[in-house]
This record gives structure tokens, C-alpha cells and sequence, in this order.
């Protein structure tokens, strides 16, 4: 069956951004709104918008009847779910599987099995891909015994949560009964699963992640790594490919295994496998699958070539696998900076308003994906992304001064950004030699307070 | 002389007053373009358009969504204010009547209470009963029987009974 109308249950940059792959690609698009969202640019861009909530996401974008129900009303072939939202919600691959809808996206089965931290941790030691020395606790005794095999200090982790959310870090074992029951309770409140589970905490670990295409018959081809480990409390700031200083016998070994992974899940679609590689020794461990389009999937495509939106939609219509693995070519080095509508000198606080002026850098090299005009709203509901900023170059020190001119060719009025805050790392010395842990930001920002407090 | 974002306030402040729809100002090769009634910039969504010489600016939007969005515009509110407008509570298939081949649950020209039901909204399987919400007389009835309604779009009008 060809897909000739998608519509889009997502918003923001995301959504414009799917919108472009539709239109080079001849299919309509319809993009399910909130009411928050109306006049937005994707609303405006695609074919048609329908509003199917109010602004708050729990009662529009998260809405599974809703989103079908819009795509069946608006007679679109396929949803695309975005990130976030309900693009790893099994509950809406399952009701779009049960109403004739395509999800771009995996099985439902596939959404559950990485969706479940604890079975993901299983499939990885099944595909002999290595996991971090753990395992699931039942009990405050059963924690109390294993916590001290693997030693601490100790992640415990909510099995429902993930991308930082549902972790709590443990550096004597004294306090890890009480981390436990915390955790398990916080964790039954906001995943509605108190399960738990325990991981011996990486202190100086990189965030390296493998982008992979699968065929949903078992064929799965990579697209090279991303390291994200510039982040601020889990959340990614700078992203860029290739990993620096990173020993090419180590990327093949990450590349292979994320395969082994996702061959062993018969993985459809397009999806991410992250892993946490140790600084020094360069062991790495699985962390997560991300079954989903990823918000720093640009750096992938700038070196690439691939737009993997378009093979997102190609696998989900049943032309399976276009590409092989030797037609995947890695041109050069791509950086992504993650433009956010929050306030660096108030703890990042989010800061909705009006944009009342806004100047986008363009150039060779430079790629600006976003959702943001003049007059653009940044609702107070949604997250505060309003752009990524992508610079590619023949190497990575040419792709780092393209960003830093980019960045300073932007501006915003209006709401207060992060822009000052990437011009920080990009200028920063150890940003700049490459390699850097998740601690980096966090130290970066100590240092500037207690140098404030000194001057001060 | 450059536009600083206090001048750009200041400005969208004096037209906002005004009794002008429309402003378009050139300072040193910026152009500043102020429209009252919301209308959307850059609408053919080209950012890489954007360039440091365009600097466009929106006044604060009116109630009205913007000409041309391609969100269904719901239909020009009622002037009369005795004169109410029913909007859907979700999105789904709008019904008319309890099932196919039954009466209408009302017409034009019916009185109906505030529990009064006046249409069911399917969504996936599942019937919502939307009732009038206010005591009056239905005057208008916007939606066609089994069509596609939106969440917040109006599907008929009462005149209220004081």
C-alpha cells in the first residue's frame, strides 16, 4: 500500500520537520494540534491541521483515541508520532495496528520489549551486548545484597523510566535501603511501576549512542554513532558525529553490537541504541534502546546523506531496506546545538512568551531545523526546544567554527535563550580538544558560579 | 539608528492603540511589519529565508485565527450576545441523531435545557453526549451529520431564552 497522506501527531520542530521530508516526497500532510498550537508554523505548513485537544498534553497529544480517531477522520494512511508524546507509547502502535492506520515506527511488541528497561537489559546480555553490572531487586534485602557485590557508588533505577527520569545515584551502601524505597515509590507515582533495578554508576562515562534502520525482518544496517554527552541533568545541550577521540576499534565494536541488538529485536523502523563508554578504558555498556526518531538525528543525516525520515516512511510502506551497509558513506563531522527558550541565569528555567524578532543563520554548512518566526508563541505546556542548529564540515574543527559563527549570527528577542550558554562550550578548551564525560557541563557550570563567588 | 526590542515594544504598543491595521517601518535597511489582525509571517515556512535584513514582527493576536491558517477557522462568532455558540468538547464524529435512521436529537427552531442533548461525538467506538449547556432556542446548525469535528468547533448556535 503507498502512503499518500500522513498525518503527524507531534508539533514543534519536529513536526516541520517531517512536514519538509512529506513535501519532497509528494505525500499530504495533516498535523494533529492542541489548541495551544493552532496557529503554529507546522499548522500552517502542512495540508491540513486539526485541533484534537486542549493545550494540555494529557488531554491532545497524548490522547491515543484522539490522534487515531483524527487520522481516520482525516482518511491519512500512516502516523508519524515524532519524539516525545506518544512515539513510544505501545498503547498507540497497538490501536493503529487495530484500525487499518500504519504507525512509522515499530511493532507494538518491539515498543514494549525496550520500553521495559529490565527486559531490555536481557535482550542486550541475550545479543551478548554488554550491560552494566546490575539487575532487577524485588526487595530492600535483595538491593541491600547486590549493591554490595557491584559496589558502590549505585544507580537505582525506575524500570518505567528513562532518560534520567525515575534514577537515584547511592555513594554509600548505608543509604541505599532508603534510596530504594523512595525510588520504588516515586516510581509506582509517576510510571504507575514501582519496580526497580540497580547499576553500578559509571563516574566518568561518555554518552555514545548508534543510529540503526531496521527492516522489521531481521535485517538492520547502522548509521554511525553520536556522542551526546554534553548534557545538562540528562538533558542533551551538544551533540555531534563522529565521536571524538575515540579509538576505531572501540566505534566498530559499539556499531556491531547496536546491530546485534536490534537483529536480535527484528527491529522495523528507524531507532537509536545508547550506550555509556567509559572515558578512560573505553569499555561500554547498553543503556536504552530509543525506539523513535531522535531530536539529533540532523548530525546523522549531514554526514550520511540519508534522510531518515524518508526511510523511516519507506520501511513503514513496506519498501523495507534501501540501503546496505556498504552504501553508507560517513562524510566529514556534524555538531548540533539545541536551541532552548530557557534561562540559563535563572537554573534554566523555561521561558514561554512571544517571539517578537528572530534571525536564523543560513550558509554552506549550515542547517537550522525549527518551528520559530516572528510572532512564534513558545506555549508554557510544551518543552522549551525551539531549535537545532547543525553545522557539518570536513572535520570537526571546521564544523565547530561554522557553529560558533552560526550561533552568533542568531538572534532571538523576546524570551530568554541558551545561546550565550553553547558560545560557553563551544569556546571552552575541553569542549574543544573533544571526549568529554556526562560531568562535563555540571563541572563547567560550578566552575563559572564558584569563580563569581571568588570575584564576587 | 537601530531598533532596539524596548523601540519594537514601544512601537507595537502605539499601533496596538491605534486605529492603522497596519505598519511597515524601514530603519537602516530593516524592515519592521506590524499587522493587527494576526496575520501569520512567514507562511511559507522558508526559515532559511529569514534573513538578517527581514525582521518581522506580529502584533499580539486578536481572538480571530489567522486568514489562511490551515487550522478550520471556526465560523464568524455570533454578534448578538443572547446568541451562544455549542462547541464540540473533543474531537470525533459528530452525530445528529442516537443512530442511523433515528430523528435528530433537535432542529432549528427547538428549545432546549442545559442537559438538553443535542449530539453525540464518537470517538474510537466510544459516544459522547454533548448537551446545550444553556436554556434557549437552537438558531443554527453548523456541522453535517457524520463528519469529522475538531475539538473547540462550534456545531450550532442557541439564542437563549432570559
Amino acid at each position: 500500500m503507498a502512503i499518500r497522506r500522513i498525518l503527524i501527531a507531534n508539533r514543534g520542530e519536529i513536526a516541520v520537520r517531517v512536514i519538509r521530508t512529506c513535501r519532497s516526497l509528494g505525500i499530504e500532510t495533516v498535523v494533529a494540534v492542541s489548541s495551544a498550537d493552532r496557529d503554529s508554523l507546522p499548522a500552517r505548513l502542512a495540508d491540513r491541521a486539526v485541533c484534537i485537544g486542549p493545550a494540555r498534553s494529557s488531554e491532545s497529544y497524548l490522547k491515543v483515541e484522539a490522534v487515531v480517531h483524527a487520522a481516520l477522520g482525516t482518511k491519512a494512511d500512516a502516523i508519524h508520532p515524532g519524539y516525545g508524546f506518544l512515539s513510544e507509547r505501545a498503547a498507540l502502535a497497538s490501536a493503529c495496528e487495530a484500525n487499518g492506520v500504519i504507525f512509522i515506527g515499530p511493532t507494538a511488541a518491539q515498543i514494549e520489549a525496550v520500553g521495559d528497561k529490565l527486559r531490555a537489559r536481557d535482550e542486550a546480555e541475550a545479543a551478548n551486548v554488554p550491560v552494566v553490572p546490575g539487575g532487577a531487586v524485588t526487595s530492600v534485602d535483595e538491593a541491600a545484597e547486590l549493591a554490595a557485590r557491584i559496589g558502590a557508588p549505585v544507580l537505582v533505577k525506575a524500570v518505567g523510566g528513562g532518560g534520567g527520569r525515575g534514577m537515584k545515584r547511592v555513594d554509600r551502601l548505608s543509604d541505599l535501603r532508603g534510596a530504594v524505597e523512595l525510588a520504588s515509590a516515586e516510581a509506582g507515582a509517576a510510571f504507575g511501576d514501582a519496580r526497580v533495578y540497580l547499576e553500578r554508576y559509571v563516574g566518568s562515562g561518555r554518552h555514545i549512542e548508534v543510529q540503526v534502520l531496521g527492516d522489521g525482518n531481521g535485517r538492520v544496517i547502522h548509521l554511525g554513532e553520536r556522542d551526546c554527552s554534553v548534557q545538562r541533568r540528562y538533558q542533551k545541550v551538544i551533540e555531534e558525529t563522529p565521536a571524538p577521540a575515540l579509538p576505531a576499534g572501540v566505534r566498530k565494536a559499539l556499531h556491531l553490537a547496536a546491530v546485534r541488538f536490534s537483529e536480535r529485536l527484528r527491529y522495523r523502523g528507524a531507532g537509536t541504541v545508547e550506550f555509556l563508554v567509559d572515558r578512560e578504558t573505553h569499555e561500554f555498556y547498553f543503556l536504552e534502546m530509543n525506539a523513535r526518531i531522535q531530536v539529533e538525528h540532523p548530525v546523522t543525516e549531514a554526514i550520511t546523506g540519508v534522510d531518515l525520515v524518508a526511510e523511516q516512511i519507506a520501511i513503514a510502506d513496506g519498501k523495507g531496506l534501501r540501503l546496505s551497509q556498504d552504501q553508507i558513506r560517513f562524510n566529514g563531522h556534524a555538531i548540533e546545538s539545541r536551541i532552548n527558550a530557557e534561562d540559563p541565569n535563572n537554573s534554566f528555567q523555561p521561558s514561554p512568551g512571544r517571539l517578537t524578532a528572530v534571525t536564523w543563520p543560513a550558509g554552506e554548512g549550515i542547517r537550522v531545523d525549527t518551528h520559530i518566526v516572528a510572532g512564534s508563541q513558545i506555549p508554557p505546556f510544551y518543552d522549551s526546544l525551539m531549535a537545532k542548529i547543525i553545522a557539518h564540515a570536513p572535520d570537526r574543527s571546521a564544523a565547530l567554527s561554522r557553529l560558533r559563527e552560526a550561533i552568533d549570527r542568531t538572534q532571538l528577542s523576546g524570551v530568554a535563550t541558551n545561546l550565550a550558554f553553547h558560545r560557553k562550550i563551544l569556546a571552552d578548551a575541553e569542549f574543544q580538544t573533544g571526549g568529554v564525560d556526562t560531568g562535563y557541563v555540571g563541572r563547567l557550570l560550578e566552575g563559572s558560579v564558584s569563580k563569581e563567588a571568588r570575584h564576587g | 539608528m537601530t531598533l532596539t526590542a524596548a523601540d519594537v515594544a514601544e512601537i507595537m504598543k502605539l499601533v496596538e492603540e491605534s486605529v492603522f491595521d497596519e505598519l511597515t517601518l524601514e530603519v537602516d535597511g530593516k524592515k519592521l511589519t506590524l499587522r493587527k489582525s494576526g496575520v501569520a509571517p512567514g507562511a511559507d515556512g522558508s526559515v532559511q529565508a529569514a534573513t538578517a535584513s527581514t525582521l518581522a514582527v506580529a502584533a499580539p493576536q486578536s481572538a480571530a485565527p489567522a486568514p489562511g491558517a490551515a487550522v478550520v477557522a471556526p465560523p464568524k462568532a455570533p454578534t448578538d450576545p443572547n446568541v451562544q455558540d455549542v462547541a464540540a468538547p473533543l474531537l470525533g464524529t459528530f452525530y445528529r441523531s442516537p443512530k442511523p435512521g433515528a430523528p435528530p436529537f433537535v432542529e432549528i427552531g427547538a428549545t432546549v435545557q442545559e442537559d438538553t442533548v443535542i449530539a453525540i461525538i464518537e470517538v474510537m467506538k466510544l459516544m459522547n453526549t454533548v448537551r446545550a449547556g444553556v436554556h434557549g432556542t437552537v438558531t443554527e446548525i453548523l456541522v453535517n451529520d457524520g463528519g469529522l469535528v475538531e475539538y473547540g468547533q462550534t456545531l450550532l448556535r442557541i439564542r437563549k431564552t432570559s
